[in-house]
């Protein structure tokens, strides 16, 4: 495989997820590929399964030469057939081996909900401790280009509502390749969810084969005034905004959530406690969508803390639409972020719209449907 | 999983007559099961296995311990002739400590890894793709063990059996797929809802090797599926055996349904006269290599383990409401930040 195309920096302090001083910086997909080639360097039990896992695209660059590398063998292509070779994944990872699966798209795991509910997540269970099932599922999610209903959902909701899995969505390169790296050496079925648009992000990624523990989210920008919860690329949006704030002085203590399931927010609802308001920023659906779920926990454990109603961006109750015309208001961007927050704190309306109108302005007469200059990083 | 080490032997090789008190104690067994149902003591469905023995012991009774079975809702008879532990399963029937899952799977869950009986699954076909993942895996290690899935007639209309055998095909792995045509989905018949063509079409459909026998013949059973299993474990790839066979009593639960009318009276009593227990006494009988004081002794002996089965299951204890959390996620080990190589 072809080294990532890295640039020697210094990491900043807590920005990469416990990146060591070797830290390059790479893109998340560069991230992938890495860790997937290490993980299989370094076990022999690891081998990947995919559509289009040996294709010249290699899975938007993240299995790019593991081929040629690993051999048919360790690289299997699969045919179209996703519940089955989700439950061959099962069925293997049940015997010891450690599959790493790749959808495309997460509108193709759909066809193999039935395995993932019923015999990824409850082996373990129903067998009293006895079967494990330590398999990956890589989930590609994602927008832009017109991609529309079918080709560009946020389905982590669904699969965090099952008791069994563990859900992750990464939001830097760093956290990409070490989550990713976790997942494969972890004893339960791993679902990792990545934004398109993180796998285009870079920032620095540690060379070596280290893990990142899968527990629970990280702080990305600290402040005094609103906590902010965010998910997988939402949480690049979010810091955007954060920045912004800060320059209006406007503290946003910002979370990276990183693990849907088991959820743990102890961190978040410490940081309520002082901030005294929440909002949540989906990839996915604001109803049901994981903003409620923690929005509902913070009311639960923070309630006399809260100044204000939590608040829950995320997308409309509708499908995806392909036109850019109609895609235009489904995405929360920055500025959307940064007048909801600002709204939330009770800032002026003059410091808002300025705060706003600026990250508007960067954007002005770029087009909605690929990721903004300035989402190349480094986070 | 840690499967097969170990396991005890399930045919001694001496031949029909361990075969037939094989398939009597499955009988035995569930009628044991239905006969003590209506106490309520056992509080989850089950899916007995009667007049499907010639299947369940043909087939196991040709393979090695190592070999990995895995099944469906209907497991009883499968987990029995692979070896799986009687006094285990009706623990689990009884929700008790004891079962083999602890009390958290019931009659459709039952596996006994020592034996080789990996998993049972009752969403129909969902067990097809693990046995053949698990022959993914033993070719990936070089190991020569058999991985066998179950299936129903009903599981050849899921997409994902299909898929399965696809992959098989395509893989050349050592798995093979047993299709038990009973003929009957809940209450709608295979005509309702297959075209009239045999089910072997599926193994020309993914170019494997297929058999078709009738599962009254627990014999004619073993002869058509021991080629499939040695095929299968020196690299010859999968295989699809057709075993036509019939269920006597209802779909879920103790009792016959007749009444029903779903099934043609003159088709039950088909089948019923090809009872495959009756039909290898017969054979045994009248040639002289049975007698009814060992029939007698044999039917004795099995009552007095599955009495005892019942007997320990009632006086074993509960889980514990306390451990319900226990085993969602399984522990990491070793921890997180050891497994680090650099």
């Amino acid at each position: 495989m072809g080294e990532p195309q890295c640039v020697e920096t210094t990491p900043p302090g807590n920005e990469g997820g416990g990146a060591s001083l070797k830290a390059r910086v790479c893109t998340g997909a560069e991230a992938i590929c890495e860790a997937t080639a290490q993980a299989l360097e370094a076990d022999p039990r690891v081998f990947v399964m995919g559509e289009g896992a040996t294709d010249p695209k290699g899975i938007f660059g993240t299995t790019v030469g593991l081929l040629q590398r690993f051999g048919p063998k360790r690289i299997l292509e699969m045919p179209v057939s996703e519940n089955a070779w989700t439950g061959i994944g099962v069925g293997a990872a049940m015997r010891g081996q450690r599959p790493l699966m790749i959808h495309q798209r997460v509108e193709f795991a759909l066809l193999a909900m039935e395995q993932l509910v019923n015999n990824a997540a409850k082996s373990h269970y129903v067998s009293g401790g006895r079967h494990k099932v330590p398999l990956v599922v890589r989930m590609v999610i994602g927008r832009g280009w017109g991609q529309g209903p079918m080709h560009s959902q946020s389905l982590e909701g669904l699969f965090a509502q099952v008791p069994g899995l563990k859900v992750v969505m990464p939001s830097t390169a760093g956290d990409a390749k070490g989550l990713l790296i976790a997942a494969i050496a972890d004893e339960n079925p791993v679902l990792v969810i990545e934004h398109r648009w993180v796998h285009y992000a870079s920032g620095p990624v540690d060379p070596s084969y280290t893990p990142l523990a899968l527990d629970g989210p990280r702080r990305r920008h600290a402040g005094r005034d609103a906590t902010v919860v965010s998910t997988s690329y939402m949480s690049l949006e979010a810091l955007q905004a954060a920045r912004a704030l800060r320059a209006h002085g406007c503290g946003v203590d910002l979370f990276d959530l990183r693990v849907l399931r088991p959820l743990r927010l102890d961190a978040i609802v410490a940081s309520v406690r002082q901030t005294g308001r929440l909002l949540t920023v989906d990839t996915g659906h604001s109803e049901f969508g994981i903003g409620a779920e923690v929005s509902s926990q913070v009311c639960t454990h923070a309630w006399s803390s809260l100044k204000s109603a939590p608040v829950r961006l995320g997308l409309p109750s509708h499908p995806t639409p392909s036109s850019a015309s109609l895609a235009e208001a489904y995405y929360p961007r920055s500025p959307h972020i940064a007048t909801a927050i600002g709204t939330l704190v009770g800032l002026p309306l003059a410091t808002i719209e300025a705060c706003a109108g600026g990250l508007k302005k960067e954007r002005d007469g770029l087009p909605l449907d690929i990721p903004h200059p300035s989402f190349k990083g480094p986070f | 999983m840690d499967v097969g080490r170990g396991s005890r032997k399930v045919t001694d090789g001496s031949g029909e007559r361990e075969l037939f008190r094989q398939m009597l104690r499955l009988r035995l067994i569930e009628r044991g099961i239905a006969a003590r149902y209506a106490e309520q003591q056992m509080r989850c469905p089950v899916h007995l296995s009667i007049g499907q023995e010639g299947a369940a012991v043909g087939v196991c009774s040709v393979l090695a311990p190592e070999d990995l079975v895995f099944s469906t809702h209907r497991c009883h008879g499968h987990y029995l002739a692979k070896g799986g532990d009687l006094d285990a399963m009706v623990a689990e029937l009884h929700g008790r400590a004891t079962g083999c899952c602890g009390g958290r799977g019931g009659s459709m869950h039952l596996c006994d890894d020592s034996v080789g009986m990996c998993a049972s699954v009752p969403i129909v076909g969902s067990n097809i793709p693990l046995a053949v993942g698990s022959a993914l895996a033993s070719q990936q290690r070089g190991e020569a063990c058999v991985s066998v899935a179950f299936l129903g007639d009903a599981a050849a209309e899921e997409g994902v059996f299909h898929e399965s055998l696809n992959f098989a095909a395509t893989h050349a792995l050592p798995v093979l797929f047993v299709l038990e045509n009973n003929r009957y989905s809940v209450y709608t018949g295979i005509e309702q809802r297959q075209p009239a063509q045999p089910l072997i079409r599926f193994a020309h459909a993914h170019a494997m090797p297929f058999s078709q026998v009738d599962g009254s013949l627990v014999t004619a059973v073993q002869e058509a599926v021991s080629p499939a299993v040695e095929r299968a474990r020196h690299g010859g790839g999968p295989s699809l055996a057709v075993i036509e066979t019939y269920r006597y009593v209802e779909h879920c639960g103790p009792s016959e349904d007749d009444e029903l009318g779903y099934r043609p009276p003159h088709e039950v009593a088909r089948w019923k006269a090809r009872c495959p227990v009756e039909l290898m006494r017969r054979r045994l009988m009248e040639s002289g290599r049975l007698n009814a004081d060992q029939e007698r002794a044999w039917a004795c002996a099995i009552e007095a383990e599955v009495d005892l089965a019942f007997v320990r299951a009632r006086a074993a204890p509960f889980p514990d409401p306390a451990t319900v959390l226990e085993h969602v996620y399984a522990e990491d080990r070793p921890p997180l930040r050891e497994v680090s190589v650099g």
